[in-house]
């Protein structure tokens, strides 16, 4: 019987991919194992290996083909003896899209981001801006820092070789070589300790987490280490470092990788949390950190990556610590989220502004310490807020917004503050309750119209 | 058979607690039944991985999946020497470890898809499935988290009084994490019937053993806490099944813990993502063609006429057949009800 071979996902986040080159040819004889093809992927480039033995019957899609999505018919493998000709049934026209039937519900999609171009009034006249990932500005911040200070240096699971797990050390390693670019044994809370010594000895350790799910691991170095010396030693000792990695719901992965530990960490005195969304703040603020004599912890998202965004062309390009920014002006409701909430945030902003309620957001960008002047000078604006949290509700930095808002803004409020956040519970795994459990642009909207008197519940 | 010898070393961990007697390296013995049993399970766990694999690709499961094959001969192996009452546990790389214990292929693959049908009603993924029916306590997705939750299944057999043993596996990246140490030590210090596989497939995602460790010789790794360690062909599930004999009666005779590190290898990434570029496709290649698990199995038993060729490709048919099944079941069994977002955060009280 012959087989066909449909492009496959060869990442959580693959939709298409470009058939690199095929290394067999019409003809060749297969063995199950056997590359048959490599293609790039959106992360990589991968080999396509067969699960079969037999003969490759016909290639449909050429060398170099890009754009090829997810699922299509590529090739036909066929069994010893047998030939195409046998096998009317096939439909051969090689770009029909063959989606599976009975697929999953669609898991979370990240749309393309709203671009956050930073209003910053001291940048020079006439900065240009480059549009780079996430991924990228991340990268350019670390290596900045290297070149400007020989006591930085990246340690963590892959970040050398491998590249990092979600390739955000691409080439730190060609370009600093491995004694400042650490590749880590799997042993967060052995690392950081070590990364905690270090740093009290004067060096600036950047500690990678492949995800935050793993800090756990060495939440003690964290809390009882990193955070408290500077205060037990009456100002001796110094722990300046940056803890860093991606935080919050990835794609399909389950309970035990897909948290936000945002406040977990914005609980503890000692430590400065910072958790921003475009590329720009990523940048600036990850300089801000490594230049930081503090312990910081840095949360990163996954989903957010592979976006582009314009960040500022000029050197050494900082974000100050501890300032939230607006990003989107409105005068009749302020919304109040970081890292990709910001995102759900201006989505459902522009989605506002067509029924005639103009929001403002805020990227409150630091978690601890809280800006909360930009977002009181916007709620004495707007009189309205809406928390948005891609994370759990109780003890939430949303409930921490709420809370100040009524000790310090009570009076400028119209309406009850509402926090929406993800569901109260562990992170499923099947897609359409993985979908129900993060926080939706639904529910966003519905409270927004809630504290405007329109429509929502009240 | 062309077959390399069996990399078998071993080492006893010093007076007090050193009870076994020497290991000789004697071919070991299976009847018939034995190897035909073998054969069939590691060719379903590769035919099932396969087809998951497969499935990945057209989008039916998601997130991340992590693939046995290479591997057959160490779970199959172990599992032959086990009874009823015994646990075992092991990390996310764990569809194998259930077909072991013989859980339905159906909801296994079930769960991969995420549907109301998989054993853990979809909510769990592939790296989170436990049956308490089949003494599987899962599927654990932190790396090593699994060490010392298998040694406190130890503990509940021991404070039972009962003979049962937990079988704890676990990787050579997960050796370097410290809980790893500080159960081998209560282990040792309470005598629990716990069996640590350590399953040295040499990688860690992408960092080789020797990047990673200091002592890459990790059946030593017990011995400061004068734990037995042996060091067992991964590859041969004939030997793996004659180590796990050993290992067994030694727990069983309130003498355990014990340590084994099974050679072994995985032939595909370390997920689905993962492009492999810190190994050769030679050295993949030559662990393939020299030492397929399921290979070494298949030639004895052509070599020693016990089955012919025909009824081996009978044997790949039906359970090509049972796979299928199994993927036209995961496929339509409904996505769960959302209601079960809510259900199974805490027991009802
Ligand atoms: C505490 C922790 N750190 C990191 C990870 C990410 N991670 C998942 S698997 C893996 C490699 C583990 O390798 P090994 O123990 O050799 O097992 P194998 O995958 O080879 O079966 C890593 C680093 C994790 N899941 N948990
Ligand atoms: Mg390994």
């Amino acid at each position: 019987m012959s087989v066909e071979i449909l492009l496959p996902a060869m990442s959580p986040t693959m939709t298409e991919g470009t058939i690199a080159k095929w290394t067999v040819k019409e003809g060749d004889k297969l063995s199950a194992g056997d590359i048959i093809a490599e293609i790039e992927t959106d992360k990589a480039t991968m080999e396509l290996e067969t699960d079969e033995d037999g003969i490759m019957g016909k290639i449909l899609v050429a060398d170099g083909a890009e754009g090829i999505a997810v699922g299509t018919l590529i090739a036909i493998i066929l069994e010893e003896g047998e030939d195409l000709g046998t096998i009317s049934t096939i439909n051969l026209n090689p770009r029909e899209e063959r989606i599976a039937e009975n697929k999953p519900s669609e898991a979370q999609a990240v749309s393309a981001p709203i671009n956050i171009v930073p209003l910053q009034d001291d940048l020079p006249e006439g900065t240009t801006y480059n549009n780079i990932t996430v991924r990228e500005a991340l990268r350019d911040a670390m290596a900045e820092e290297m070149r400007l200070d020989d006591t930085v240096f990246v340690m963590g699971e892959e970040v050398a070789e491998y590249q990092g797990a979600y390739k955000v050390t691409q080439n730190l390693l060609a370009e600093f070589g491995s004694e400042r670019v650490i590749d880590t044994p799997i042993t967060e809370h052995g690392f950081t300790g070590l990364a905690v010594g270090a740093a009290m000895a004067g060096l600036k350790p950047i500690v990678e987490y492949m995800t935050f799910n793993f800090a756990m691991q060495a939440m003690d170095h964290i809390v009882n280490s990193a955070a408290k010396t500077n205060y037990m030693s009456g100002g001796q000792i110094r722990c300046p470092m940056v803890f860093r990695g991606p935080n919050g719901a990835a794609s399909r992965v389950g309970a035990q990788h897909s948290q936000n530990y945002a406040s977990w960490f914005a609980h503890i005195p000692g430590l400065i949390v910072i958790a921003p969304y475009s590329a720009a703040d990523c940048k600036g603020l990850l300089k801000s950190a490594i230049k930081s004599e503090n312990p910081v912890i840095f949360l990163e998202n996954e989903m957010v990556y592979g976006q582009s965004f314009d960040v500022p062309a000029v050197d050494d390009y900082t974000v100050p610590i501890g300032k939230a920014a607006v990003v989107r002006t409105g005068s009749d409701v302020t919304l109040i989220s970081y890292s990709i909430g910001v995102k759900f945030a201006l989505e459902a902003a522009e989605k506002l502004a067509l029924e005639g309620i103009d929001a403002e957001v805020v990227d409150l960008r630091t978690l601890r310490p809280l800006d909360m002047d930009t977002v009181i000078a916007s709620v004495q604006k707007t009189n309205r807020a809406v928390c948005i949290e891609e994370g759990w509700i109780s003890c939430s930095i949303s409930s921490e917004i709420s809370a100040r808002l009524m000790e310090d803004a009570f009076d400028y409020l119209d309406a009850p503050v509402i926090r929406v956040t993800n569901e109260d519970v562990p992170m499923p795994y099947a897609a359409n309750l993985e979908k129900l459990a993060v926080v939706s642009q639904e529910r966003i909207i519905k409270a927004i119209k809630s504290v405007c008197y329109k429509g929502g519940d009240q | 058979m062309a077959k390399k010898p069996s990399p078998r070393k071993s080492v006893k961990s010093g007076k007090p607690t050193a009870r076994r007697k020497n290991v000789k390296a004697k071919t070991p013995e299976a009847t018939n039944e034995e190897l035909i049993e073998y054969y069939k399970t590691m060719l379903m766990m590769r035919r099932f991985e396969e087809k998951a694999g497969q499935m990945y690709g057209m989008g039916l499961i998601g997130g991340f999946c992590h693939l046995y094959i290479g591997q057959e001969a160490v779970v199959t192996g172990i599992q032959a020497a086990l009874k009823d009452g015994d646990s075992i546990l092991t990390s996310y790389r764990d569809h194998a470890h259930m077909l072991a214990c013989g859980i339905d292929p159906k909801i296994i693959l079930a769960e991969l898809t995420g549907r109301a049908d998989g054993i853990s009603s979809g909510k769990g993924g592939s790296m989170h499935m436990f049956s308490v029916e089949k003494g599987f306590f899962g599927g654990h997705g932190i790396v090593g988290a699994q060490v010392p939750i298998g040694t406190g299944l130890a503990f509940a057999h021991k404070y039972r009084k009962s003979d049962n043993v937990s079988v704890t596996y676990f990787g050579d990246g997960a050796v370097n994490q410290g809980q790893v140490y500080e159960s081998f030590n209560m282990a040792r210090l309470w005598n629990l019937p716990v069996i640590f596989i350590i399953e040295n497939n040499q990688y860690a995602m992408g960092t080789s053993l020797e990047r990673a460790s200091s002592e890459i010789e990790l059946y030593r790794r017990g011995e400061s806490f004068k734990i037995d360690g042996e060091m067992v062909d991964g590859m041969d599930v004939l030997a793996v099944k004659e180590a796990a004999d050993r290992a067994v009666a030694t727990c069983r005779q309130g003498k355990g813990p014990v340590l084994i590190e099974m050679k072994t290898y995985r032939y595909r990434g370390h997920s689905m993502s993962d492009p492999a570029k810190y190994r050769s496709k030679e050295e993949v290649s030559k662990m393939r063609s020299e030492s397929d698990p399921i290979d070494q199995i298949k030639r004895r038993l052509l070599d020693g006429k016990l089955l012919s060729e025909d009824q081996l490709k009978k044997i790949d048919k039906e359970i090509k057949a049972v796979v299928s099944e199994a993927a036209e079941f995961a496929q339509n069994s409904p996505e769960p009800d959302p209601s079960e977002l809510y259900t199974d955060i805490l027991v009802a009280e």
